[in-house]
This record gives structure tokens, sequence and C-alpha cells, in this order.
């Protein structure tokens, strides 16, 4: 920079002049911020084990992206925080008892081809931390899929292998489950709070909405990705999920249950692999709530959050393209002779 | 058109500077359908081979009585027929692997490399700088193959040609479909690494399209 232009005030860069505040690294470590309740909740009811569980694939995940950009000899992007959000959020889609190598192996393919082999940060299809889960639950299904009992003892854990809610009420069905929580209202209570088999951060849904608060009101997220996805799933849940016909279902038991809640603000609403425009969103979610309940309720799967979410992603382009926003003064008549 | 190259630099170029998988991107669905083990793959290769280089040779030799404006129908035939031989001959003396690969051998006949092959040089050029051209084609189709079930069968089900090498299954995804995509994609950017690096190519390959 010239240092006469500098010292007389005349250096006019070139617009917007007025800038907010807000950068991508400033929004990538608000919303490892409001994850950090869901983390506590994970470490509480699953030990110590779930904490070193996600510090490991945070530490992953920045490895794997410093040796990336060493690699192929790009600028360090370490410090935008968008590694340590997928790292957290791999993190907490584990398993707390999953053996070590797991987190990392499925933390660095996240990273590496997932992320970084399709461009980096705004360039990759699919949500990082996801595929990171997908490819977990393919290459070990056994170890993905051994739940342990929360205890909320720190000390002394003597754990107890289970199944999540939604693997009883896939294997045993409804009643089992009612069995096992007492009755409907505790069952809720204990499915808020969090107190149940399953991945580390997605057990409490009252840490995770806490979070999802923060962002709506920081206005990172908006209500459409999150609100039609659960309303869709309730919808269908309520719909279809009664085993004596038509409109029994309960739909608060899925809303609270597996990963809907975790997946619906925080990993559905990822910038990157979500469409763009309010109402492509809106289409969105309604998808994601509608393969999710097809896969719960009919398919192998217990859980289809997922899934649902992954597949989605592939449409977010197309979504985009057939949602875009009309563009100011342009007149019908043209648009029809481009064709 | 006429060829100018040795029939040594056809089946130089058949293998590395235009493999059909890795480096002109064609008939990528065997390299994912058959190569979860190290001896489909082989044997996918070593079929697509001989087929090569008999349809190469006798497009070559019929290039003269047949009719350009339906020469690709003509050229299908050759190539069906070459193919059934493949598949009652696997089917007869192979029953073992046929019985398992026997739905693949049939897709032979639609994959792109054999009928571009014939279309661009088999109908243009001699019969013997054909064959090698055919035979440099397989021989790379046959080393890509081999060189994709190598890693997926090894660290899928950490068996050799069906011997241990490994005792545990060290990544399982690597033998199911997405395995195929993830191994072929990345070998394809490894050579392409390797060429841009190494030999000053540009790093062709279907990724890089523009």
């Amino acid at each position: 920079m010239d240092a006469t232009l500098k010292k007389d005030n005349l250096l006019v860069s070139v617009s917007p002049h007025v800038k907010s505040e807000e950068s991508v690294s400033r929004i990538m470590w608000t919303v490892c911020l409001s994850l950090m309740p869901a983390l506590i909740s994970g470490v509480y009811y699953f030990g110590p084990r779930a904490a070193l569980v996600t510090a490991l694939c945070i530490l992953t995940a920045l490895f794997s992206e410093l040796l990336f950009k060493r690699f192929v000899n790009a600028d360090s992007t370490i410090n935008d925080g968008s590694a340590f959000l997928t790292g957290l959020l791999v993190g907490l889609n584990f398993p707390a008892t999953v053996a070590f190598y797991i987190p990392i192996v499925s933390t660095f393919f996240a990273i590496v081809i997932t992320k970084q082999l399709f461009g980096g940060l705004g360039y990759n299809v699919f949500n990082p931390a996801l595929m990171a889960r997908a490819f977990a639950l393919i290459t070990w299904p056994r170890a993905m899929t051994t739940w342990i009992e929360p205890t909320a003892k720190f000390i002394g854990v003597d754990a107890h292998t289970t199944a999540t809610p939604l693997g009883i009420l896939k294997e045993d069905g409804l009643d089992k489950l009612m069995a096992v929580f007492g009755n409907a209202s505790s069952m809720y209570t204990e499915l808020f709070f969090g107190h149940r088999a399953g991945s580390l951060g997605e057990t409490s849904i009252l840490a995770l909405l806490i979070g999802a608060a923060i962002l709506l009101y920081k206005r990172y997220i908006t209500w459409h990705i999150p609100l039609s996805f659960l309303g869709t799933a309730a919808l269908l849940a309520w719909v279809f999920g009664g085993k004596t016909g038509l409109f029994t279902g309960d739909p608060i038991l899925h809303l609270l249950s597996g990963g809907m809640v975790l997946g619906a603000f925080f990993m559905a609403t990822d910038y990157v692999t979500a469409p763009s425009l309010k109402a492509g969103q809106i289409l969105f979610g309604v998808c994601c709530g509608a393969i999710t309940m097809m896969i719960r309720l009919k398919g192998g799967f217990p859980e289809g959050v997922m899934f649902a979410i992954l597949i989605m992603n592939c449409f977010a382009p197309i979504i985009d393209r057939n949602f875009k926003t009309k563009v100011f003064g342009a007149k019908k008549a043209n648009k029809d002779k481009g064709k | 058109m006429s060829n100018t190259k040795t029939n040594w630099q056809l089946v130089r170029e058949g293998i590395l500077t235009d493999n059909t998988i890795f480096r002109m991107a064609i008939s990528l669905c065997p390299s994912i359908a058959v190569t979860s083990s190290l001896r489909n793959g082989f044997l996918m290769g070593a079929a697509v081979l001989f087929v090569q280089v008999m349809v190469n040779m006798t497009v070559s030799a019929m290039r003269n009585v047949i009719h350009p404006k339906i020469r690709i129908p003509i050229f299908m035939l050759i190539i069906s027929a070459w193919v059934s031989v493949t598949d009652m001959g696997m089917a007869a003396f192979a029953r073992e692997a046929y019985r398992q690969m026997g739905l693949y051998i049939e897709l032979i006949v639609a994959f792109a490399s054999i009928l571009a092959k014939a279309e661009l040089f088999a109908s243009k050029n001699k019969v013997v700088p054909s064959m090698f051209e055919g035979f440099g084609m397989g021989v790379g189709f046959l080393i890509a193959l081999c060189i994709i079930s190598f890693f997926r069968e090894l660290l899928g089900r950490g068996t050799l040609w069906g011997l241990e090498i490994i005792a545990a299954k060290p990544l399982l995804i690597m033998v199911l479909p997405a395995g195929g995509f993830l191994t072929t994609g990345l070998l394809m950017g490894f050579f392409n690494w390797v060429d841009m690096h190494y030999f000053g190519g540009k790093g062709a390959g279907g990724a890089s399209g523009h």
C-alpha cells in the first residue's frame, strides 16, 4: 500500500464500503459454540470417553485439513473454523464407546475426500460430517450400532449395552419401548433431556434446542429447513406411524428420538449443501422429512436422517436452479425467446 | 488415414497414454461392477482383451467390404459374435467363474471402448496394426482392472485371489459399490498427478473435460 495515500486518507477501495461484521469464520465458530451444550450433555450422559472421541475427531479434522493444504501447496484454511466444525459434528454423531481408529479414519475421509477433493469449503456436494458417519456405518456396522446406556455418573462407569429407542421401536415395537420407559409422559421427558442410548451429541433435545436458538437469534439459519423437515416428519409419523391404522402414530416420539433435531438444525442447514433460496429450502426440508420417515417406518435401518439429508444434498443444486428468483425488470417474452 | 505408428507404439499407447479407464474414462461400468475381487477383475480384463483383439482383427479384415453407411450395425454384429464366443467358451471351460460373472461378460457388447476402437482404428487400418492396437488397449484395460480389484479385495476382504493376507476386514466399504467409485476415482487422480508431476502431462481423464 502506498504510504502517502494512506496518510492523506485518499485511498478509496472498491465497494462495498459498509460491511457487516459477519464472516465465514465468525459463523463457523459461532456454530461450534452453539453445539457446546450438546457436547456437554454428551459428556454428562456418556462419560469422559465422549469428550475424548470428539476431541479426536476435531484434531483429525484440523490435521487432515492442514496436511491436504500443505500437499497441494495452498494457503492454510485451518483458521476459518470449518474443519473444526466438521470434526465437532462428526464427533457428536458417533457412539461414545466407538473404537478410536474409527473416528480418525472417518474424519479423514470427511475432510479429504468429501470436502477437499471436491474443491474445499463451498464446493463440496455432500455434508462432510454426515459422509463420515455414513462411511463409518457402512464400514464398521457392528461398532457403529453398539450403544451404551447413559449413566450420568462421571467416575466408575459401569456401561450396559442397549438399543436406541428407534432400534427398540423397529425390532420390538412400541409396547416394549413403553415398558422400558414406564409411561408415555416419562418417555417424552427422558427423551427431551437426553437420557437414552444414542450418538453422543444427538440425545439431549434440550441442549440442541439451546444451540439452535442461538443460531436462529443470530439469523445464521432460518426456520425454513428445520421447520419443514420436522413438520413433514411429524405429519408422516402421525399419519403412517401407528400400528392400528392411519392417524394413530406418535409424532412426538419420532421428533424426540434419533438424530432428527441435530440433523434438522445443524446438518440440513449447512450453507454449502442446502439450497440457498427460501422456497427451495422448504422443498428441501419437506423431502428430507419424507425420506427420513420412509426409512424409519419402512426401511431396513432404524434411523434415516443421515441418508435423507445426504440424498437431498444431491438435489440441492437442481432445486436451486428451479427456484430462481425473478430478475428485476426481466420480461416474460425475453425468457420465452431464449428457449 | 493410414497409420504411421509402429506396432510397439500402439501397444504402449493403449496401456499408458490412452488407458481406457484411467485416461479416457470410458467403460467404467466393469471397473466398479466386477472388481470386488482380484480374480473376477482379472478374468473380466482377459475376456475384454480377447474380444477387443478379435473384433479389431475381424473389422480390419472386412473393412473394404463394409458399406460406410451401415458400418455401426455391422460392427455391433461382429462384437456380439465375439462376445458370444467368449461367453460360451467361459461357460464351457471356466464354470465356477462364469457362474459369478456371466452377466457381466454379456455386457461387454455394450462397452464404448470396443466400438470406439473398431470405428476409430480398425476400420481404417490393416489387420496387424489393428491387432496390436486392440492388444494394447486390452492389456491396459486388464491392468487397470487388476489394480482396482487388488486394492478393493485387499482392503475390503483382507484377501488376494481368495488367499488370506490380512486376518481382519479393514474397510468393508471397499467391496461395496461405493468402494468401486472411490478406488477408481482416487487411482485416476493419482495417475493424473503422477503424469503431471513426472511426465509433464496435462492430466487428462474424464474429470477435466474442459
